[in-house]
């Protein structure tokens, strides 16, 4: 009975040490954090600079491309219907490769593969266009990752990523956004590091970015050496990020400080 | 240097003798109870430069901490105002706690000021070395010892 009771206690105990996930009626995401001029300017299609690149993401859609002169129409028709709620189980898992993409690298690999074309850089222009554009198809639709069984150990990768201290000042992901998502690092807000934005206009950045690109800025801030981009350490990351924001809208484009 | 115990001279002289030729080696230092009574340079640091580094945004601390400092409209509250550390904490224990916080509190966020090995990841730039020197971890602990209010 005693040894029972202690450890049901031991557990609770270390239940409390390892940071409780956040539970949905909890999760909140970026834009809750910030002031009401740059909530409107997300809200605002008109006054959205990333509504920019989506256009751009649409003539991109729709222009041939490579050696097989075929656009990403002439394959997926038209992407309001074809591509809604497919970014909210992004990263997929990718039979061919045995491993998880994220959209980014999706679409490279119709560009290599389909359009026989080069693949677009990592926050080319283009790439974040055509990746904003499809992503804006899901704007309103609950994060949902695939139960594909094959995703389970990229996840669980993911998450021990997010747990590990890491960089010259020793912080981990869950140092910030899981134990430290209503405080203020300097003055400005700490969010749950939630995903639903990407590529998303950052103030800051006087452009679009990736979640990738995010990510990175975050580990050069705890002086960490940052991943690569399309690393299978950044794509892991993603997932469990996504899978963390399970049930959450969508937002493409957002608009953060 | 009769402080010091022969196991922190040992580590010292097997620090001094792998450490590449550019990174500058840690000083050896010793902890007695929760505390880090001598100074790591062994002078006195300046308040006044201990200060200044408080509120330079490169030196961390007020990214978590808010403190008697109305000129900086950007700080933290992850962490204790600074206000009255003086009366709080002597000279020693405040060493300890720039130097190494974990010591004191394995789960801490405040990361440890005077450690450059055993970090996960460390970008290139930043690799091998301290986040602050002996000397401005003595300026900074000179400064706080004032805060007494
Ligand atoms: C020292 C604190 C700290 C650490 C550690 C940290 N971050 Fe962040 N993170 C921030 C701050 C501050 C922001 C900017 C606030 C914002 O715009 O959301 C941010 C933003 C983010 C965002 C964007 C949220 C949004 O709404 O667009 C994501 C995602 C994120 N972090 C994930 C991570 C991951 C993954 C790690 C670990 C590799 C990490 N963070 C480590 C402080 C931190
Ligand atoms: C990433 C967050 C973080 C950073 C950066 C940080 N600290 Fe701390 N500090 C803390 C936390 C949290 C505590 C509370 C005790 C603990 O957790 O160890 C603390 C405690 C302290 C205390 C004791 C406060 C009291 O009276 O209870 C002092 C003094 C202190 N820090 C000074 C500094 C100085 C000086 C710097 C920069 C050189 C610094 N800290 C950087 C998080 C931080």
């Amino acid at each position: 009975m005693r040894i029972a009771v202690c450890i049901a206690l031991l557990t609770a105990v270390a239940g409390a040490a390892l940071a409780a996930e956040i539970p949905l009626s909890e999760r909140r995401s970026g834009y809750s954090f910030m002031s009401a001029d740059t909530r409107a300017m997300q809200d605002e299609d008109t006054a959205n600079p990333g509504m920019l690149f989506v256009l751009d993401g649409e003539a991109l859609w729709k222009r041939k491309a490579g050696a097989a002169n075929k656009a990403c129409a002439d394959c997926h028709n038209d992407a309001r219907v074809s591509m809604k709620g497919v970014a909210t189980h992004y990263p997929a898992f990718e039979k061919a490769l045995g491993r998880p993409v994220e959209l980014e690298a999706r679409i490279n690999l119709c560009r290599t593969n389909h359009q026989q074309a080069s693949p677009f850089a990592y926050e080319s222009r283009e790439l974040l266009a055509l990746t904003a554009y499809v992503a804006q198809q899901s704007r309103g639709i609950p994060i949902a990752p695939g139960d594909d069984p094959e995703l389970a150990p990229f996840v669980e990768k993911g998450h021990a990523l997010f747990m590990q201290r890491q960089g010259q000042l020793n912080l981990g992901c869950t140092n910030c956004h899981d134990d430290n998502w209503d405080k203020k690092l300097a003055g400005s807000a700490i969010t749950q590091g939630q995903p639903t934005g990407y590529p998303l206009y950052r103030l800051e950045w006087q452009s679009l970015g990736s979640l990738q690109r995010r990510l990175r800025a975050c580990m050069t801030g705890i002086r960490a050496q940052a991943y690569d981009y399309g690393s299978p350490e950044l794509v892991e990351l993603e997932l469990y990020l996504m899978s963390r924001a399970r049930g959450m809208p969508i937002e493409t484009p957002a608009v953060r400080p | 240097m009769a402080r010091l115990a022969p196991i922190t001279l040992l580590a010292a002289a097997l620090l001094a003798a792998c450490a590449p030729a550019s990174a500058e080696a840690l000083r050896p230092y010793t902890v007695v109870g929760d505390a880090i009574p001598a100074s790591l340079t062994g002078a006195k640091g300046d308040a006044t430069r201990g200060r200044a580094l408080i509120v330079e945004r490169s030196s961390t601390c007020i990214l978590c901490h808010s403190g008697p400092f109305p000129e900086q409209s950007f700080q933290g509250d992850l962490a204790p105002n600074l206000t009255g550390s003086g009366n709080r904490w002597s000279e020693g224990q405040l060493r300890l706690r720039l130097v190494d916080a974990a010591h004191l509190n394995a789960a801490t966020i405040m990361p440890s000021y005077y450690r450059a090995d055993g970090l996960t990841r460390v970008g290139a730039s930043w690799r091998g070395k301290p986040i602050l020197s002996a000397e401005q971890i003595e300026d900074i602990v000179a400064y706080l010892v004032t805060l007494r209010n």
